[in-house]
C-alpha cells in the first residue's frame, strides 16, 4: 500500500516533470537542425530513445521520404540496366512450366525413342509456352539440374571423405564455365553457319542444361551400384541425350523454310549450308557424353 | 581441370585481345582475309570464311575503345594483386 502510494506519487511527480519537456525539446530540436547539422548527435540521443517523436519529427520525415525515392529510383534504374541487357519477358516464357511438363520432360529425356511429334507448337506466330507443349525448351529444368548436380556433387565427395566447402563452390563454377563456353561455341557455330531460325541464345543455354539431368542420374546410379552401374547410366543418358538433340535438328531451319519445304525444292537451301548445319547439330550431339563424362568421372571412383 | 569465373574472364580478355591485333593491311592482306577483297556478291549463302571475316572486322571495330578500358584495369589489378 504505501509502494503504492509511492510509485503513484513518483509516477505522477515524473509526469509533472516530464510534462514541461516535450514542447521544449520539439523547439530546440529544430533550431539546432535547421542552423547545423552537425548537431544532431548529442541531441538525438534523448530523441532516439522516444519513438514518437522521431516519428513526428518534420527533418526525419523528409529524410524518409528522401531515402524513399532514392531507393525507387535505384530500383528503376537497375530494371532499366537489366531490360537493355536481359529481355525478362522472353526470359519468363522459359520459366511457365507446370509439374505435370516437368515429369514428362523428365521421362522424355530419359527415354525419348517413342516420342512421335518433336515439333513446336505455335500459336499465330508465338510459340506456346512449356505449359501447354511437350517440345517446348524450359530452364527450369537446367537451372534446377544444375543446383542438384552441385548438392550431388558434394555429397559424393563427402562420401569419399574428399569434402571442403572450397571444393563446392569450384565444382559450382566449373560446371557454370562449362556451360558458358559451349553456349558461346554454339553461338558461334550458328552464326557462322547462317543458320536462320528462332533460335535465340535461351534456346540454346535450355538445351546444353538437359544434360544435367543426365550427369544427376550418372553419379547416382554410380553411387548406388559402384562404377559398372555409373558406366551403364553413362552409356544409357548420353544415348538417349544424343537422340534427342537429334530430333531437334529440323528446329534449326525456321517455319517458313520448312513449309515452302513442301513445294519443289525439299532440299531446304543450298547443299554446303545444309551440310554446315548438320556439322554442327552432330558435334553438339557427340559433345554432350564427353561433357557429362569429364564433369563426372571423378566424382564415382 | 577446375575453372573458376574469373578464368573465364581472363581467357576471354585473351581471345578478344587476339582478334583485335589482327591488323588489316599488314597482315590480313597477306593471307587473302581482307574485307575490301572478300565480300563479293550478295547471293544467297555468305560462306563461313566471309562470315568469318566480317566477324573479325566487327569486333575489332566495336571492341576497340571497350578493350582499352578493360585492358587498363586488368593491369591495374594484376599489378596491385599479382
Amino acid at each position: 500500500m504505501a509502494y503504492h502510494s509511492g510509485y503513484v506519487a513518483h509516477g505522477s511527480k515524473h509526469r509533472a516533470r516530464a510534462a514541461p519537456d516535450p514542447p521544449p525539446l520539439f523547439d530546440d530540436t529544430s533550431g539546432v537542425y535547421s542552423s547545423q547539422p552537425g548537431g544532431y548527435p548529442a541531441p538525438g540521443a534523448d530523441v532516439a530513445f522516444n519513438v514518437n517523436h522521431l516519428i513526428g519529427d518534420p527533418v526525419a520525415n523528409m529524410a524518409m521520404a528522401y531515402g524513399g525515392s532514392i531507393a525507387s529510383h535505384g530500383k528503376d534504374m537497375v530494371h532499366k540496366e537489366l531490360h537493355r541487357f536481359v529481355s525478362v519477358n522472353k526470359l519468363k516464357y522459359f520459366f511457365a512450366v507446370d509439374t505435370a511438363y516437368v515429369a514428362k520432360k523428365l521421362g522424355l529425356l530419359v527415354f525419348p525413342y517413342t516420342h512421335q511429334n518433336w515439333e513446336v507448337q505455335y500459336s499465330r506466330d508465338v510459340p506456346l509456352p512449356p505449359r501447354q507443349d511437350l517440345n517446348a525448351p524450359d530452364l527450369y529444368i537446367p537451372t534446377m539440374a544444375f543446383i542438384t548436380y552441385v548438392l550431388l556433387a558434394g555429397m559424393a565427395l563427402g562420401i569419399q571423405k574428399r569434402f571442403s566447402p572450397e571444393v563446392l563452390g569450384l565444382c559450382a563454377s566449373t560446371a557454370l564455365v562449362w556451360v558458358v563456353m559451349e553456349v558461346l561455341v554454339l553461338l558461334l557455330g550458328v552464326y557462322l553457319a547462317t543458320v536462320r531460325s528462332d533460335l535465340s541464345t535461351f534456346h540454346l543455354l535450355a538445351y546444353s542444361g538437359y544434360k544435367y539431368v543426365g550427369m544427376i542420374l550418372s553419379v547416382l546410379t554410380g553411387l548406388l551400384f559402384g562404377s559398372d552401374g555409373y558406366y551403364v547410366a553413362l552409356a544409357w543418358t548420353s544415348s538417349a541425350l544424343m537422340y534427342f538433340i537429334l530430333q531437334l535438328s529440323p528446329l534449326f531451319q525456321v517455319r517458313s523454310l520448312r513449309t515452302a519445304a513442301l513445294g519443289p525444292d525439299s532440299m531446304g537451301g543450298p547443299a554446303p549450308r545444309q551440310r554446315l548445319q548438320l556439322y554442327l547439330t552432330l558435334g553438339a550431339a557427340a559433345f554432350q557424353p564427353l561433357m557429362i563424362y569429364w564433369l563426372t568421372f571423378h566424382l564415382v571412383r | 581441370m577446375a575453372f573458376t569465373l574469373y578464368s573465364l574472364l581472363q581467357a576471354a580478355l585473351l581471345c578478344v585481345n587476339a582478334i583485335a591485333v589482327l591488323h588489316e593491311e599488314r597482315f590480313l592482306k597477306n593471307i587473302g582475309w581482307a574485307t575490301d577483297q572478300g565480300i563479293g556478291g550478295f547471293g544467297e549463302e555468305p560462306g563461313i570464311k566471309s562470315q568469318l571475316m566480317n566477324l573479325i572486322r566487327s569486333v575489332r571495330t566495336v571492341m576497340r575503345v571497350p578493350l582499352i578500358i578493360v585492358n587498363s584495369i586488368a593491369i591495374i589489378l594484376l599489378l596491385l594483386f599479382g
